[in-house]
């Protein structure tokens, strides 16, 4: 049954989880810098503050799977588990109270495991890779406080905190991908990241605004407030899913601005051009940005507050949803940038772009659960692949992530590193078995039972191309013959290498004037050390089997069970009345096994459990036309919640709609499967033809055929977007609009000014014969006299010190300041 | 409530920040200072609006303070970086070319 009486010491206290790392960020950044290194025999212990990130790091990680074992043992199948939620008052405005708080269910407990985790593993993995960087403290402050940041956004409690750890993160990404800020490429990229992001928080500001005002009026009006907070995650869910047909354009307006940040924040189309640029700061950075935190932040922003946008995106009131568009746009676009990339981070990028597109895309077509396992396995791939692109430059290719110009045939040099990036890119590729495999796997299989056609074309095709390009990279990277760094030729100019330079500034004893020389030490590519190896080899085996937890194919639903929110009404007062009934049918519906895609309605009293159990799939079409919960071909949705014109009685609340889930068949499975080979046969051929032999026929095509040159040059250009920001927007608007001042400035002020000129003049000429000579020069030749007097007097006090006047100021307002007291009492 | 300690607060924060005006070389430091005195005005909006019950009106004026300080930080550094261009130094006390 219910288990909110004791749900245990962990749950109740996981707002320390992201307080710790919050407290060591104050401690590294305070005395850091005064812990030296300390040589134990063969070791050497870091100093720097280092071991205080990494310590917290790991308190964050024992209390959050601390937690995540309590909220196993405290979930209860299919049933509704109430979420832990506490809230102690931030600050209060116009009557509305707005806490910081915790908000712990399936879906923050997931993530406070897996941020905890990454980060973890990320900062043991920067001990090595930026050994003797020259703001190595710094860089651990600011990882810590970014961990800590995420860890806020994760178990916010109402919108507002979830703004708090947003905007956490946007600064701490904009100091670290700015770490080697000395190279104006970095700092621009910084800032490129850091605007971007900010035009969608814009979004974030004004959706949170209308969304939570809405609320609170609803709440108010329903006689909640006890309960919720308008801002609270519940309170906004709840209202969203009442589907109050008052507040229907405000829903879709505030969905829309949240959905604007959501965008920005995940990379997602139009905004996802900050992304790639993100790769400018050190590779453990980009690694824990673009795996567990950072870009996930966007998709679980939707995840979170699933109602609003659920409800509040469906275009024109079709079953068509605004968010399944933009992610399956973003699939294709990116997969496709992927192709033209030589940095090998940059590939890594767009297939993070890409691959948010398949979350948002399973968000919109109704499949949260393996949307949000997505983000659960991707983070341990796509981790992974970083963290081995940057062991590659760190050890393999002279620091340079060019894979056309320093890489090539470093598999045997780099056994390990070769194959963590092959498990990794196997799963990230979706090849059955491995973890990406089950969520990605889903989210298509999803598409297509719910008839989203296009969108399950579009799955397939993104699985295709994930293919193609990974085999691509894999191929340049570590077969064919090496090349530059890789084969230990150290050009003088690494382009965009040199800002990693600078990291190592303090390898050997080399200096500015020629770092190459001093790397002969290096003596070409080799295995990274064990710092670097240990995480790759945890991550790779989470690769394989992380998966496992909700695997369809083994009939394995437990993360399922865990985390998926559960759709039925659940009475708020009195808990335990509306329980027996839904576990029940819970219960026999799964006993019977077929019925998997039938989630069971609790609570409410129209539902009988014949809804529950029964094939109705005729009535199941009809009552929930539109939603993409309805369409379905076997079994139906039978939680009340998400279906139009449901408004829950008072005492009960709606925390989710419906998710339906459907039954696995390896026959579904297929297509995918076939994709994934094709694709990775075709690229492979590809590569060994065009980078290997130099086939006649494809080398330079580009070159020679037109349509393969536009194509090339389309993307090369990544489809003009930079262009159409930095050129067209930004001047297009700046440009005109000082012009426009100009021309204004010139003809009507200059207008006005000139015409009140020469008035002037006539009416001086008049008046100085008349008036002025006669009368007032008698004056003003008197107070001239008097006003060099006083000037002459004051002349000391204007000194030009402005610390002086500064004083003068604060002194004749002080003495004001008496006057007014002096007078007034 | 403890209206009190936050007044206090201000005018610690005040005194702070009119010291930091006065005996500061420095002009980045100095339009700290200035932050601080703004702020400790927004300290006291806010303990007043406390004491009227959470009144919105101290609110909405410590937000537009908190505009107005922006705008103020931007023209102030633009104006150190401009000196510091034209003198390579932004020591307050040798710029005295406003002496009368």
């Amino acid at each position: 049954m219910i288990a909110s009486a004791a749900p245990g010491w962990f749950l109740e206290h996981a707002y320390l989880i992201p307080l710790i790392p919050a407290i060591a960020f104050v401690a590294i950044i305070a005395f850091g810098k005064r812990i030296p290194a300390v040589q134990v025999g063969r070791y050497t212990v870091p100093g720097g503050g280092s071991l205080i990130g990494i310590a917290s790091m790991l308190g964050s990680l024992a209390l959050s799977a601390g937690a995540a074992i309590q909220w196993i043992q405290s979930s209860h199948g299919h049933s509704y588990t109430a979420p832990i939620r506490k809230s102690w008052v931030w600050w209060q405005s116009g009557g509305i109270e707005i806490g910081l708080g915790q908000q712990i269910d399936g879906l923050s407990v997931m993530a406070l495991l897996l941020v905890a985790f990454i980060s973890t593993l990320v900062q043991i993995y920067s001990l090595e890779y930026l050994k003797g960087d020259r703001r190595y403290t710094h860089f651990f402050a600011a990882l810590t406080l970014f961990s800590s940041g995420m860890l806020v956004m994760v178990l916010a409690e109402n919108m507002v905190q979830l703004i708090l750890g947003w905007e956490l993160m946007g600064l701490c990404s904009f100091m670290l991908i700015g770490h080697w800020w000395e190279d104006p490429a970095n700092s621009r990229a910084s800032l490129k990241a850091f605007f971007t992001v900010r035009t969608g928080d814009i979004g974030l500001l004004v959706g949170t605004a209308i969304v939570g005002l809405s609320a609170q009026k609803w709440i108010n009006a329903n006689g909640l407030q006890d309960q919720y907070s308008g801002f609270s995650i519940e309170g906004i869910s709840r209202w969203a899913l009442a589907g109050d047909s008052q507040y229907k354009s405000v829903l879709t307006w505030g969905a829309v601005a949240l959905f604007i940040a959501a965008i920005g924040k995940s990379g997602q189309f139009p905004l996802h051009t900050w992304l790639p640029d993100a790769m400018a700061g050190p590779t453990p950075v980009s690694s824990l940005l673009h795996s567990s935190t950072m870009v996930v932040a966007g998709v679980f922003l939707v995840a979170r507050i699933y109602p609003v946008f659920f409800e509040g995106l469906r275009i024109l009131d079709t079953d068509v949803n605004f968010i399944a568009v933009i992610g399956g746009i973003t699939i294709i676009v990116a997969a496709l940038l992927a192709f033209v990339q030589t940095d090998i981070k940059k590939v890594l990028a767009y297939s993070t772009v890409s691959q948010l597109g398949y979350m948002m895309m399973g968000l919109g077509v109704g499949a949260w659960t393996p949307a949000v396992f997505h983000i659960w396995t991707h983070a341990f791939f796509k981790c992974c692949l970083f963290l081995c692109a940057g062991s590659v430059a760190h050890s393999g290719s002279h620091h340079s992530f060019d894979m056309k110009k320093d890489m090539g045939g470093l598999a045997r040099k780099m056994p390990v590193t070769f194959v963590c990036w092959v498990i990794s890119s196997m799963a990230l590729a979706g090849v059955p078995f491995f973890a990406g495999w089950y969520s990605k796997d889903e989210i298509i299989d999803i598409a297509g039972a719910n008839q989203y056609w296009v969108f399950f074309g579009i799955g397939l095709a993104g699985a295709f191309l994930t293919t193609a390009y990974m085999t691509r990279a894999t191929y340049l990277t570590f077969f064919g013959k090496p090349r530059g760094a890789a084969a230990g030729i150290h050009e003088s100019d690494h382009g965009d290498a040199h800002a990693s330079h600078d990291a190592h500034d303090t390898h050997g004893a080399h200096d500015a004037h020629d770092a190459h020389d001093d790397h002969g030490a290096h003596a070409g590519p080799h295995e990274s050390p064990w710092l670097i190896k240990g995480p790759l080899v945890i991550l790779a085996t989470l690769a394989i089997v992380a998966g496992l937890i909700n695997a369809p194919a083994f009939k394995i639903f437990k993360f399922e069970e865990w985390v998926e929110p559960k759709a039925e009404p659940v009475a708020l007062v009195a808990e335990h009345s509306a329980e027996g009934d839904g576990t029940k049918a819970t219960e026999e519906s799964h006993s019977e096994g077929a019925a998997r895609s039938v989630l069971v309605a609790a609570g409410g009293e129209s539902s009988g459990e014949g809804e529950a159990t029964g094939v109705g799939e005729a009535k199941g079409e009809e009552e929930h036309a539109g939603y993409p919960n309805g369409r379905i071909d076997e079994g139906h949705l039978t939680g009340e919640c998400g279906t139009p014109g449901f408004v829950p009685a008072s005492e009960e609340a709606c925390y989710a709609p419906g998710i339906l889930h459907h039954k696995f068949e390896w026959i579904k499975a297929l297509p995918a499967f076939v994709l994934v080979v094709l694709g990775f046969v075709l690229s492979a051929g590809f590569c060994v033809l065009f980078y290997e032999r130099k086939h006649r026929r494809l080398v330079g095509l580009t070159e020679r055929n037109v349509l393969a040159r536009a194509g090339y040059k389309f993307l090369w250009n990544k489809y003009y977007l930079d262009h159409l920001y930095e050129n067209v927007i930004v001047r297009g608007i700046a440009h005109p609009l000082a012009r426009a001042m100009y021309w204004v400035n010139q003809n009507v002020l200059d207008g006005i000014v000139n015409g009140a000129g020469r008035t002037g003049r006539k009416v001086g000429e008049i008046t100085y014969k008349v008036v002025d000579q006669g009368i007032v020069d008698g004056v003003v030749n008197g107070s001239g006299a008097a006003a060099r007097g006083t000037g002459t007097a004051l002349r000391p006090t204007q000194s030009g010190k402005v610390s002086q006047y500064g004083a003068l100021l604060f002194a004749a307002a002080a003495l004001a300041a008496l006057i007014l007291v002096l007078v007034n009492s | 409530m403890l209206v009190n300690q936050f007044l206090l607060l201000g005018a610690v924060l005040f005194a702070i920040g009119v010291y930091g005006v006065i005996a500061r070389k420095n002009a980045v430091l100095v339009l700290m200072s200035i932050e601080l005195i703004l702020n400790s005005v927004n300290i006291n909006l806010l303990a007043f609006a406390l004491r009227n019950g959470g009144d919105a009106t101290g609110h909405t004026f410590a937000l537009y303070i908190i505009a107005v300080a922006a705008a103020e930080v931007g023209v102030g550094l633009a104006l150190v970086i401009l000196v510091y261009r034209n003198r390579r130094s932004i020591a307050l006390d040798e710029l005295s070319e406003m002496k009368g």
